[in-house]
């Protein structure tokens, strides 16, 4: 192994060179001859029904070249977007999903909605048409607030009360047993606030159609392209899948909002045949506030059962989910089986029932967010836990050492259907604690009263479930994809490699941490690896990045081929060294032979493999090119402990971020620096929801948090100054023994903040986002 | 959105309210206003080009005079588009009040604001408001004043 470029090692990021420098390629920086541009005509009511659309105006408009609406579409077959993932109620009817044509054709159902888009020569005339399409609505009650969703005005046809499904987890029986024997319950209402992604790069999409061949090519912003072209052919009926290529070049960055299958690409693919020149189409920013998938959402009430030295009898929690106008791509997975599966948390709790119902509003569509279901799980566990110390007048440390899991106990299987593989959860908090110095933590708070100021402190210890898998299982449970990864791993004539990828990188750093994978197995140089991803015409399929899979899914997929290659690398070496396969040894990138004094190294046996000398072509194909399927046995399950000290200013409400320590469990680890780079930017997104971050719509349903002078994201001066750290049980089930890093940040992280805000205040709860007003009137209320 | 407030106006209140229902007091008055036509009894339509935060745009609208009690109370209902910027309504009920130093006019004004100006220009909607009615009254005095 190469100790400055194999696993482990810092490598800087291969794909940072063009990014730094201006020279990526994201999708709006490719044009094609003859390309056209969009606009989409957006909903301005949060619920109307369309009564007539006059496009006379738009069309006059010098430049404009089409105008669509969503009549155009249904009458070519176009379908609508899917909900990919049937979650069933208790009653053991399957969930709800509204019809959600790409453009609105009679009833609009949320702000921003589109109903017609403007194709035209240029930008600017493309929107002076849009300005131009004039729409007669009538406009009806909208039903915002999703706690009363379900007694206000029905939106759909087919979803009475407003309800997409009544689902629940876990014994119910059992669990109120639990509580009946209790010493003391806590119990806690709690929101996750609605947060919006914020790409740096808005959604875009560059559309073609060249008649000649019948080929559809889609450039777009997507997380996982070949989702999004199965579910354009299968669903959407845009165009045959094999002859529809997607190509997701360059992506600035994603957190679920770029998984989803979108209106306006399909728009855009469809449109391209029809005017008969490319489509080009890039969300301005105010468009994506209104029409990327929104995250989080939730309304909780939670009950914790204890007995009076705090041990954790039983968990009860039911939670209202938003899900916004339609049901968008995974959308239904994530308030259930994303969620109420991580309820056990760290811990022994031996009943837990959780009951979700999720409710449509006419707000735009909520889906997977950084984290997805899990930030939302760690927010109720954590938070209660450390409220149910407080109440029993016990340290939260104590509380919680007593209720892990134990090493020796794993596989562990919780009361919500996973099966835990590995931790140690007690190592990371004893070295959260340590490094949190945690023994100066009682001068520290002293110090900040001198100065007329509160300290509060909060811990997190959170999991999660990374990698969702294996197929057969979510399947079974309602998913309509398969959760595996492809790869191939190519050995070019000279022993350089190219890898294909069916995970997608849009920020995580894939090309440098797949090439060390490759190189450190084959034990080739770090610069010969060559990582091809984002493009259904070069790989053959894949399921793309979300849910820290890569490593784990993509990661242990590429071992896989790698194992193909050097079994058949042994093939062709045992021939030149005239013996049998079973007698090479494959080690450092050398092939050798006990009765050898002249080991092979790999490039010499790639040679060998293209120029088919030396064995028998009868016997053995030439090449050496491999692919490889790979189909996790369980998810992985990555844990760590946060702890977050805040000073807050009891004058303005300001609450600072002191110390903020991040232990995590992520077994293995490829790439330290991108793996501490990954939790810095959950971090981050995670402090942003706990003081900052609020979607807020009025009562009439317009996005009142609509551009950034009123959403509030966190700036370097919000954050302090991480203290990052690991701990490692590897995974037991994959080849690489490693679990997933993105989105642990975000997951545990706002429980922290909150703990420790709830601690400075000696208040049971303030809700998210903590933000300077709300700390204030907080003080004020208590003083 | 909900607004009210008052303004004393040195004029006795059937002068004041002939003034209010003049197409061309009312352009004068109207901060930005471009246009204001009386089309038919009580019902004006009108143009007026406003800056909302970083919304700009020109909105035409209409007016209607509704249950006019002269010179005490009536009631105005008002409907503009902005095109891609947005579209607002609402109803104000207005009242004239005889006082010592003329005419107290008390307004209540139920509103809505979509699109556009709702999303990014929401928050400073209740300033601007403010001073277009501000600037109104004033201009509106002035008639009296000098």
């Amino acid at each position: 192994m190469n100790a400055e470029t194999g696993i482990g090692a810092s490598v800087l990021r291969k794909e940072d060179a063009r990014f730094i420098t201006g020279k990526g390629q994201y999708t709006d920086d490719i044009s094609m001859f003859g390309q056209t541009h969009c606009v989409f005509v957006r909903s301005p009511h949060a619920r109307a029904k369309i009564n007539s659309i006059s496009t006379e105006r738009a069309m006059a408009i010098d430049g404009v070249i089409r105008v669509f609406t969503g009549d155009e579409l249904v009458a070519d077959g176009i379908g609508d977007l899917p909900c990919g993932w049937v979650v069933n109620s208790k009653d053991g009817s399957p969930m709800i999903s509204p019809p959600h044509p790409p453009i609105a054709t009679t009833l609009v159902n949320y702000v921003g909605e589109p109903y017609a888009f403007v194709v035209a020569e240029s930008l600017q005339a493309a929107r002076d048409g849009a300005e131009a399409v004039e729409a007669d609505f009538e406009v009806l009650e909208a039903v915002i607030d999703m706690a009363t969703a379900s007694s206000s005005d029905q939106i759909h046809e087919n979803a009475p009360n407003n309800q997409a499904y009544d689902w629940e987890l876990g014994e119910k029986d059992a669990t109120d047993a639990a509580f009946d024997k209790a010493d003391h319950i806590t119990t806690l209402d709690i929101t996750n606030n609605r947060l919006i992604p914020n790409a740096i790069e808005p959604r875009a999409a560059l559309g073609s159609y060249d008649a000649a061949s019948g080929m559809y090519t889609l450039y777009t912003t997507s997380q996982n392209p070949h989702v999004e072209r199965v579910v354009l052919a299968l669903f959407v009926n845009v165009a045959p899948e094999a002859n529809l290529r997607v190509i997701s070049p360059d992506v600035g960055g994603g957190f679920g909002s770029k998984i989803f299958v979108y209106a306006e690409e399909t728009a855009v693919i469809w449109a391209s045949a029809k005017i008969g020149r490319p489509i080009k189409w890039r969300a301005d920013r105010s468009e994506s506030f209104l029409s990327d998938a929104h995250g989080r959402d939730h309304v909780t009430k939670a009950e914790l059962a204890l007995t009076s030295d705090g041990e954790m009898l039983g968990l009860r929690v039911k939670t209202i989910a938003n899900m916004g106008a339609y049901l968008s791509t995974f959308s239904s997975s994530v308030p259930t089986y994303l969620y109420g599966t991580l309820l056990a948390g760290q811990y022994k709790t031996p009943a837990i029932y959780v009951e979700t119902q999720a409710v449509f509003t006419n707000t735009a569509p909520v889906d997977a967010y950084r984290g997805a279901g899990r930030p939302e799980a760690t927010y109720v566990v954590e938070r209660i836990v450390e409220t149910a110390a407080r109440e029993l007048n016990m340290d939260p440390v104590e509380l919680r050492r007593k209720n892990f899991i134990p090493p020796d106990a794993f596989p562990y299987q919780t009361p919500v259907a996973l099966e835990y593989d590995t931790g140690n959860y007690a190592a990371s908090m004893s070295l959260a604690l340590e490094l949190a110095d945690s023994d100066g933590y009682a001068a520290r708070k002293a110090a900040s009263e001198a100065n007329g100021k509160m300290r509060g402190r909060g811990y997190s210890c959170y999991i999660e479930a990374c990698g969702i898998a294996p197929s057969q299982l979510v399947i079974s449970l309602g998913a309509g994809v398969g959760l595996f990864e492809s790869a191939e791993v190519r050995v070019d004539v000279s022993g350089s490699v190219t890898v294909m990828t069916g995970s997608h990188s849009h920020g995580q750093g894939h090309e440098t941490t797949f090439a060390q994978l490759v190189s450190d197995r084959l034990g080739i140089p770090f610069e010969s690896v060559n990582v091809i991803h984002g493009d259904t015409g070069r790989s053959d399929y894949g399921l793309g990045t979300y849910g820290s899979r890569s490593i784990a899914v993509g990661g242990s997929a590429i071992d896989k081929a790698m194992d193909k290659i050097i079994a058949k690398g042994k093939k062709i070496a045992a021939h030149m060294f005239e013996t049998t396969e079973d007698q090479v040894e494959f080690a450092e990138g050398q092939f050798s032979f006990a009765g050898s004094n002249e080991p092979k190294p790999f490039a010499e046996i790639a040679g060998a493999a293209y120029i088919p000398a030396v064995y028998p072509l009868d016997e053995l194909e030439p090449g050496l090119s491999e692919k490889a399927f790979y189909d996790p046995k369980n998810f992985t399950y990555p844990a760590g402990s946060y702890v977050c000290e805040v000073e807050i200013d009891p004058s303005t409400g300001v609450s600072r971020i002191e110390k903020f320590v991040a232990v995590d469990d992520f077994g293995n680890v490829i790439n330290p620096m991108i793996v501490e780079g990954q939790v810095h930017g959950g971090l981050a997104q995670g402090i942003g929801q706990a003081l900052l971050e609020h979607g807020i719509y009025d009562a009439d349903g317009n996005l009142s948090t609509g551009s950034y002078m009123d959403y509030t994201m966190p700036r370097a001066a919000d954050l302090p100054d991480f203290d990052v750290d690991m701990t490692s049980t590897p995974c037991t089930h994959n080849p690489l023994g490693v679990k997933g890093c993105g989105e642990a940040g975000a997951i545990g992280s706002p429980a922290a903040v909150i703990n420790a805000i709830t601690d400075a205040l000696g208040v049971k709860d303030v809700p998210m986002p903590a933000t300077p007003h709300t700390v204030w009137e907080t003080i004020q209320q208590g003083a | 959105m909900e607004e009210q407030g008052e303004f004393v106006i040195p004029a006795p209140p059937n002068e004041v309210w002939a003034a209010l229902q003049k197409p061309d007091v009312l352009k004068e008055c109207i901060d930005g206003c471009e246009e204001m036509t009386l089309t038919q009894e009580n019902t004006f339509s009108c143009v007026v080009a406003v800056k909302v935060g970083p919304v700009k745009a020109r909105f035409t609208g209409s007016v209607k005079i509704v249950d006019p009690d002269p010179p005490h109370s009536y009631f105005l209902d008002v409907s503009a588009q902005g095109g891609g910027a947005g579209f607002g309504s609402g109803r104000a009920e207005v009242k004239l009040h005889e006082v010592p130093e003329g005419t107290r006019l008390t307004y209540h004004v139920n509103g809505s604001i979509g699109g556009k100006l709702a999303q990014i220009g929401a928050r400073l909607m209740q300033s601007f408001s403010r001073k277009m009615t501000r600037t109104f009254f004033n201009r509106f005095s002035q008639r009296w004043v000098g």
